[in-house]
Protein backbone atom coordinates (compact mmCIF):
# COMPACT_ATOMS: atom_id res chain seq x y z
CA UNK A 1 0.00 0.00 0.00
CA UNK A 2 1.39 3.31 -1.08
CA UNK A 3 1.86 6.57 1.48
CA UNK A 4 -1.42 7.76 2.60
CA UNK A 5 -2.15 10.99 1.15
CA UNK A 6 -3.20 13.16 4.01
CA UNK A 7 -4.46 16.47 4.23
CA UNK A 8 -4.02 18.64 7.65
CA UNK A 9 -6.31 21.28 8.76
CA UNK A 10 -3.88 24.55 7.86
CA UNK A 11 -3.76 23.47 4.01
CA UNK A 12 -7.25 22.73 3.87
CA UNK A 13 -8.26 26.13 5.43
CA UNK A 14 -5.79 27.35 2.62
CA UNK A 15 -7.61 25.74 0.07
CA UNK A 16 -11.00 26.05 1.18
CA UNK A 17 -10.17 30.15 1.28
CA UNK A 18 -9.32 29.93 -2.89
CA UNK A 19 -12.04 28.08 -4.08
CA UNK A 20 -14.16 29.85 -1.83
CA UNK A 21 -12.86 33.50 -3.96
CA UNK A 22 -12.94 31.61 -7.10
CA UNK A 23 -16.81 30.89 -6.39
CA UNK A 24 -17.15 34.74 -5.56
CA UNK A 25 -15.26 35.78 -8.30
CA UNK A 26 -16.30 33.53 -10.94
CA UNK A 27 -19.70 34.39 -10.25
CA UNK A 28 -20.17 30.39 -10.22
CA UNK A 29 -22.55 28.37 -8.58
CA UNK A 30 -20.08 25.42 -7.18
CA UNK A 31 -16.77 24.93 -7.03
CA UNK A 32 -14.91 21.75 -5.82
CA UNK A 33 -11.60 20.02 -5.99
CA UNK A 34 -11.10 16.29 -6.55
CA UNK A 35 -8.23 14.33 -6.35
CA UNK A 36 -7.65 12.72 -9.18
CA UNK A 37 -8.25 9.06 -7.17
CA UNK A 38 -12.17 10.37 -6.83
CA UNK A 39 -11.55 11.61 -3.58
CA UNK A 40 -13.50 15.07 -2.74
CA UNK A 41 -10.90 17.46 -1.33
CA UNK A 42 -13.35 20.75 -1.02
CA UNK A 43 -16.06 22.00 -1.95
CA UNK A 44 -17.96 25.46 -1.78
CA UNK A 45 -21.21 27.03 -3.82
CA UNK A 46 -24.83 27.15 -3.82
CA UNK A 47 -25.41 23.94 -5.04
CA UNK A 48 -26.39 22.55 -1.66
CA UNK A 49 -28.01 19.15 -2.35
CA UNK A 50 -25.45 18.21 -4.63
CA UNK A 51 -23.87 14.63 -4.74
CA UNK A 52 -20.58 15.78 -4.21
CA UNK A 53 -19.48 12.68 -3.62
CA UNK A 54 -20.89 11.37 -7.36
CA UNK A 55 -19.38 14.17 -8.65
CA UNK A 56 -16.00 13.56 -7.82
CA UNK A 57 -16.21 9.88 -8.91
CA UNK A 58 -17.73 10.70 -11.94
CA UNK A 59 -15.07 13.80 -12.26
CA UNK A 60 -12.33 11.51 -12.35
CA UNK A 61 -13.29 8.74 -13.97
CA UNK A 62 -13.72 11.50 -16.76
CA UNK A 63 -10.74 12.93 -16.56
CA UNK A 64 -8.94 9.98 -16.45
CA UNK A 65 -10.62 8.17 -19.58
CA UNK A 66 -9.96 11.96 -21.31
CA UNK A 67 -6.34 11.49 -20.36
CA UNK A 68 -6.13 7.92 -21.42
CA UNK A 69 -7.71 9.06 -24.74
CA UNK A 70 -4.86 11.91 -24.66
CA UNK A 71 -2.06 9.33 -24.64
CA UNK A 72 -3.54 7.51 -27.44
CA UNK A 73 -3.33 10.46 -29.94
CA UNK A 74 0.38 10.92 -28.63
CA UNK A 75 -1.22 14.26 -26.51
CA UNK A 76 0.97 15.16 -22.66
CA UNK A 77 -3.17 15.57 -21.78
CA UNK A 78 -6.00 17.74 -21.58
CA UNK A 79 -5.67 19.79 -18.87
CA UNK A 80 -8.85 21.95 -19.24
CA UNK A 81 -12.30 20.23 -20.21
CA UNK A 82 -15.20 22.50 -20.40
CA UNK A 83 -18.63 21.11 -21.11
CA UNK A 84 -21.68 23.18 -21.68
CA UNK A 85 -25.21 22.51 -20.58
CA UNK A 86 -28.55 24.45 -21.49
CA UNK A 87 -28.58 25.80 -18.51
CA UNK A 88 -25.29 25.19 -16.14
CA UNK A 89 -21.90 24.55 -18.11
CA UNK A 90 -18.82 22.69 -16.46
CA UNK A 91 -15.43 24.01 -16.56
CA UNK A 92 -12.80 21.12 -15.31
CA UNK A 93 -8.69 22.01 -15.33
CA UNK A 94 -5.71 20.08 -13.40
CA UNK A 95 -4.34 22.13 -11.09
CA UNK A 96 -0.84 20.63 -9.48
CA UNK A 97 -1.06 17.33 -11.39
CA UNK A 98 -2.71 15.52 -9.32
CA UNK A 99 -5.96 17.34 -8.11
CA UNK A 100 -8.87 18.34 -10.46
CA UNK A 101 -10.49 21.49 -10.25
CA UNK A 102 -14.40 21.58 -11.16
CA UNK A 103 -16.02 24.63 -11.79
CA UNK A 104 -20.33 24.81 -12.29
CA UNK A 105 -21.58 27.91 -13.67
CA UNK A 106 -24.55 29.43 -15.27
CA UNK A 107 -25.59 32.42 -17.60
CA UNK A 108 -24.46 34.82 -14.55
CA UNK A 109 -20.87 33.95 -15.77
CA UNK A 110 -18.95 33.08 -18.77
CA UNK A 111 -16.09 30.83 -20.00
CA UNK A 112 -13.83 33.43 -20.25
CA UNK A 113 -13.98 34.85 -17.14
CA UNK A 114 -14.14 31.57 -15.34
CA UNK A 115 -10.63 30.56 -17.30
CA UNK A 116 -9.66 34.10 -15.96
CA UNK A 117 -10.10 33.19 -12.42
CA UNK A 118 -9.16 29.36 -12.95
CA UNK A 119 -5.89 30.50 -13.93
CA UNK A 120 -5.44 33.12 -11.10
CA UNK A 121 -6.84 30.30 -8.36
CA UNK A 122 -4.56 27.22 -9.80
CA UNK A 123 -1.70 29.49 -9.35
CA UNK A 124 -2.30 29.72 -5.55
CA UNK A 125 -2.84 26.37 -5.61
CA UNK A 126 0.13 25.13 -6.99
CA UNK A 127 1.68 26.97 -4.68
CA UNK A 128 -0.10 25.71 -1.65
CA UNK A 129 0.63 21.67 -2.82
CA UNK A 130 4.08 22.82 -3.34
CA UNK A 131 4.06 23.61 0.46
CA UNK A 132 2.37 20.07 1.17
CA UNK A 133 5.43 18.82 -0.41
CA UNK A 134 7.71 20.43 0.89
CA UNK A 135 5.83 19.73 4.63
CA UNK A 136 5.70 16.04 3.61
CA UNK A 137 9.73 15.70 2.60
CA UNK A 138 10.87 17.33 5.12
CA UNK A 139 9.05 15.63 7.84
CA UNK A 140 10.22 12.53 5.89
CA UNK A 141 14.23 13.83 6.42
CA UNK A 142 13.18 14.22 10.02
CA UNK A 143 12.58 10.90 10.56
CA UNK A 144 8.77 12.05 11.54
CA UNK A 145 6.51 9.35 10.86
CA UNK A 146 2.86 9.85 9.06
CA UNK A 147 0.33 10.95 12.40
CA UNK A 148 -2.14 8.25 11.20
CA UNK A 149 -5.29 8.30 13.60
CA UNK A 150 -5.24 4.11 12.80
CA UNK A 151 -1.34 4.13 14.20
CA UNK A 152 -3.44 3.02 17.46
CA UNK A 153 -6.61 0.70 15.90
CA UNK A 154 -7.34 -2.83 17.43
CA UNK A 155 -9.17 -5.49 15.59
CA UNK A 156 -11.73 -4.94 17.81
CA UNK A 157 -12.58 -1.23 16.45
CA UNK A 158 -12.27 -2.93 13.01
CA UNK A 159 -15.08 -5.51 13.85
CA UNK A 160 -17.11 -2.90 15.89
CA UNK A 161 -17.54 -1.20 12.21
CA UNK A 162 -19.31 -4.33 10.64
CA UNK A 163 -21.39 -5.56 13.79
CA UNK B 1 -4.53 5.38 -2.36
CA UNK B 2 -6.08 6.21 1.23
CA UNK B 3 -6.58 9.40 1.55
CA UNK B 4 -6.85 10.99 5.30
CA UNK B 5 -8.50 14.43 5.60
CA UNK B 6 -8.12 15.99 9.16
CA UNK B 7 -10.05 18.86 8.44
CA UNK B 8 -13.32 16.48 7.76
CA UNK B 9 -12.14 13.52 10.16
CA UNK B 10 -12.38 11.68 7.52
CA UNK B 11 -10.68 8.77 6.15
CA UNK B 12 -11.35 7.38 2.52
CA UNK B 13 -10.28 3.82 0.71
CA UNK B 14 -11.00 2.83 -2.48
CA UNK B 15 -12.03 -0.97 -3.32
CA UNK B 16 -11.83 -2.42 -6.47
CA UNK B 17 -13.64 -5.55 -7.45
CA UNK B 18 -11.93 -7.23 -10.43
CA UNK B 19 -12.69 -10.05 -12.46
CA UNK B 20 -13.74 -12.08 -16.22
CA UNK B 21 -17.10 -10.70 -17.71
CA UNK B 22 -20.60 -11.54 -16.24
CA UNK B 23 -18.83 -12.68 -13.09
CA UNK B 24 -20.74 -11.40 -10.21
CA UNK B 25 -18.89 -8.23 -9.70
CA UNK B 26 -21.87 -5.58 -9.91
CA UNK B 27 -23.94 -8.17 -8.64
CA UNK B 28 -21.78 -7.71 -5.37
CA UNK B 29 -22.05 -4.23 -5.54
CA UNK B 30 -25.38 -4.38 -6.42
CA UNK B 31 -26.46 -6.38 -3.23
CA UNK B 32 -24.44 -4.41 -0.94
CA UNK B 33 -26.49 -1.59 -1.78
CA UNK B 34 -30.09 -3.10 -1.73
CA UNK B 35 -28.72 -4.24 2.24
CA UNK B 36 -27.37 -1.61 3.51
CA UNK B 37 -29.24 1.23 4.61
CA UNK B 38 -29.84 4.75 3.80
CA UNK B 39 -27.31 6.68 6.19
CA UNK B 40 -24.69 4.11 5.18
CA UNK B 41 -24.62 4.60 1.57
CA UNK B 42 -24.42 7.16 -0.87
CA UNK B 43 -25.85 6.66 -4.58
CA UNK B 44 -24.51 4.04 -6.77
CA UNK B 45 -23.37 4.91 -10.18
CA UNK B 46 -23.33 2.07 -12.85
CA UNK B 47 -21.92 3.21 -16.31
CA UNK B 48 -23.62 0.25 -18.64
CA UNK B 49 -24.38 -0.19 -22.14
CA UNK B 50 -27.86 -0.64 -22.86
CA UNK B 51 -27.54 -4.41 -22.06
CA UNK B 52 -26.57 -3.78 -18.43
CA UNK B 53 -22.79 -4.85 -19.59
CA UNK B 54 -20.30 -2.52 -17.19
CA UNK B 55 -19.07 0.00 -19.62
CA UNK B 56 -16.78 1.73 -17.61
CA UNK B 57 -16.98 1.37 -13.95
CA UNK B 58 -19.71 1.19 -10.92
CA UNK B 59 -19.46 3.11 -8.20
CA UNK B 60 -20.82 2.71 -4.31
CA UNK B 61 -19.82 5.07 -1.31
CA UNK B 62 -20.11 3.24 1.96
CA UNK B 63 -19.84 4.66 5.16
CA UNK B 64 -18.86 1.91 7.83
CA UNK B 65 -19.00 4.51 10.45
CA UNK B 66 -16.37 5.89 13.46
CA UNK B 67 -12.79 4.63 14.07
CA UNK B 68 -11.11 7.06 16.68
CA UNK B 69 -12.92 10.16 16.00
CA UNK B 70 -12.64 9.47 12.04
CA UNK B 71 -15.35 8.81 10.03
CA UNK B 72 -14.02 5.58 7.79
CA UNK B 73 -15.44 5.57 4.30
CA UNK B 74 -14.83 2.99 1.48
CA UNK B 75 -15.58 3.62 -1.89
CA UNK B 76 -16.34 0.43 -3.75
CA UNK B 77 -15.74 0.11 -7.66
CA UNK B 78 -16.28 -2.38 -9.95
CA UNK B 79 -14.19 -2.72 -13.78
CA UNK B 80 -15.83 -3.79 -16.68
CA UNK B 81 -14.71 -7.47 -17.24
CA UNK B 82 -15.10 -8.16 -20.64
CA UNK B 83 -11.79 -8.45 -22.67
CA UNK B 84 -11.57 -5.46 -24.78
CA UNK B 85 -12.21 -3.28 -22.02
CA UNK B 86 -8.52 -3.64 -20.58
CA UNK B 87 -7.68 0.02 -21.00
CA UNK B 88 -10.84 1.41 -18.78
CA UNK B 89 -9.42 -1.97 -16.07
CA UNK B 90 -6.27 -0.12 -15.53
CA UNK B 91 -7.61 3.74 -15.25
CA UNK B 92 -10.07 2.48 -12.49
CA UNK B 93 -7.71 0.54 -10.50
CA UNK B 94 -5.37 3.43 -10.03
CA UNK B 95 -5.04 4.35 -6.44
CA UNK B 96 -6.34 1.46 -5.30
CA UNK B 97 -6.36 -0.05 -1.60
CA UNK B 98 -7.74 -3.19 -1.42
CA UNK B 99 -8.71 -6.04 -4.01
CA UNK B 100 -11.57 -8.67 -4.62
CA UNK B 101 -11.17 -10.85 -7.23
CA UNK B 102 -15.11 -12.40 -8.13
CA UNK B 103 -14.06 -15.69 -9.87
CA UNK B 104 -16.80 -17.51 -11.63
CA UNK B 105 -17.39 -21.03 -10.68
CA UNK B 106 -18.71 -22.19 -13.66
CA UNK B 107 -16.47 -24.98 -15.66
CA UNK B 108 -16.32 -23.23 -19.08
CA UNK B 109 -15.30 -19.62 -17.36
CA UNK B 110 -12.08 -20.78 -15.76
CA UNK B 111 -10.14 -19.74 -18.87
CA UNK B 112 -11.91 -16.55 -18.29
CA UNK B 113 -10.82 -16.44 -14.70
CA UNK B 114 -7.34 -17.26 -15.00
CA UNK B 115 -6.66 -14.78 -17.97
CA UNK B 116 -8.27 -11.72 -15.60
CA UNK B 117 -6.11 -12.91 -12.87
CA UNK B 118 -3.04 -12.77 -15.27
CA UNK B 119 -4.54 -8.98 -16.66
CA UNK B 120 -4.86 -7.86 -13.05
CA UNK B 121 -1.01 -8.49 -12.29
CA UNK B 122 -0.22 -7.16 -15.04
CA UNK B 123 -2.14 -3.86 -14.47
CA UNK B 124 -1.54 -3.44 -11.39
CA UNK B 125 2.45 -3.56 -11.81
CA UNK B 126 1.35 -0.85 -14.57
CA UNK B 127 0.70 1.10 -11.50
CA UNK B 128 3.54 0.27 -9.43
CA UNK B 129 1.87 -2.16 -7.09
CA UNK B 130 2.50 -5.81 -6.33
CA UNK B 131 -0.54 -8.23 -5.81
CA UNK B 132 1.35 -9.90 -3.53
CA UNK B 133 1.81 -7.11 -1.10
CA UNK B 134 -1.93 -5.55 -1.76
CA UNK B 135 -4.75 -6.31 0.46
CA UNK B 136 -6.61 -8.93 -1.65
CA UNK B 137 -9.47 -11.74 -1.20
CA UNK B 138 -10.71 -14.15 -3.29
CA UNK B 139 -14.34 -15.02 -4.16
CA UNK B 140 -15.79 -18.19 -5.75
CA UNK B 141 -19.14 -16.85 -7.30
CA UNK B 142 -21.83 -18.59 -8.66
CA UNK B 143 -21.57 -21.70 -6.37
CA UNK B 144 -25.11 -23.00 -6.88
CA UNK B 145 -24.67 -23.54 -10.55
CA UNK B 146 -24.69 -27.22 -11.60
CA UNK B 147 -21.33 -26.91 -13.84
CA UNK B 148 -19.22 -25.49 -11.11
CA UNK B 149 -15.40 -26.43 -10.28
CA UNK B 150 -14.53 -27.77 -6.96
CA UNK B 151 -14.18 -25.64 -4.73
CA UNK B 152 -10.34 -27.10 -4.13
CA UNK B 153 -9.70 -26.85 -8.12
CA UNK B 154 -10.69 -23.34 -8.02
CA UNK B 155 -8.18 -22.63 -5.38
CA UNK B 156 -5.61 -24.47 -7.05
CA UNK B 157 -5.75 -22.97 -9.76
CA UNK B 158 -6.59 -19.29 -8.78
CA UNK B 159 -5.29 -18.95 -5.08
CA UNK B 160 -1.89 -16.44 -4.97
CA UNK B 161 -0.70 -15.33 -1.55
CA UNK B 162 -3.20 -17.29 0.84
CA UNK B 163 -5.57 -15.13 0.93
CA UNK B 164 -8.90 -15.23 2.28
CA UNK B 165 -11.40 -17.14 0.30
CA UNK B 166 -15.18 -17.05 -0.09
CA UNK B 167 -17.85 -18.87 -1.82
CA UNK B 168 -20.14 -16.87 -3.20
CA UNK B 169 -23.82 -16.55 -4.30
CA UNK B 170 -23.72 -12.91 -4.94
CA UNK B 171 -27.45 -12.80 -6.73
CA UNK B 172 -28.47 -14.25 -3.14
CA UNK B 173 -25.81 -12.29 -1.24
CA UNK B 174 -24.23 -15.38 -0.04
CA UNK B 175 -20.93 -14.55 0.75
CA UNK B 176 -21.03 -11.03 -0.66
CA UNK B 177 -20.63 -9.46 3.34
CA UNK B 178 -18.58 -11.17 4.29
CA UNK B 179 -15.92 -10.88 1.38
CA UNK B 180 -16.32 -6.84 1.96
CA UNK B 181 -15.04 -7.21 5.34
CA UNK B 182 -12.86 -9.48 4.66
CA UNK B 183 -10.90 -6.49 2.33
CA UNK B 184 -11.60 -3.70 4.22
CA UNK B 185 -10.34 -5.25 7.56
CA UNK B 186 -7.24 -6.24 5.50
CA UNK B 187 -6.98 -2.64 4.23
CA UNK B 188 -7.17 -1.31 7.93
CA UNK B 189 -4.44 -3.24 9.52
CA UNK B 190 -2.36 -2.14 6.57
CA UNK B 191 -3.05 1.11 7.36
CA UNK B 192 -2.01 0.68 10.94
CA UNK B 193 1.14 -1.21 9.65
CA UNK B 194 2.25 1.68 7.53
CA UNK B 195 1.84 3.74 10.53
CA UNK B 196 3.87 2.04 12.93
CA UNK B 197 1.12 0.43 14.66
Amino acid sequence: MTTPVVLYEEEYGQLKHVITRLCADANAKFVFLVDKNGQQIAAHGEMLNLDVTSLASLTAGNVAATDGLAHLIGERGFPVLSHEGERDNLHISIVASRVILVVIFDDRSSLGLVRLRVKRATAEMNGIFELIDSKITRERDMGIGFDSPFAEITEEDIDALFS
Amino acid sequence: MTFINYASREINCKIVYYGPGLGGKTTNLQYIYDSTSAQAKGKLISLATETDRTLFFDFLPLDLGTVRGFKTRFHLYTVPGQVFYDASRKLILKGVDGVVFVADSQRERMDANVESLFNLDLNLKQHGYDLMKLPYVLQLNKRDLPNVVSTHDLKAELIRKEEPVFEGVANRGMGVFDTLKAVAKQVLLELRKNSGG
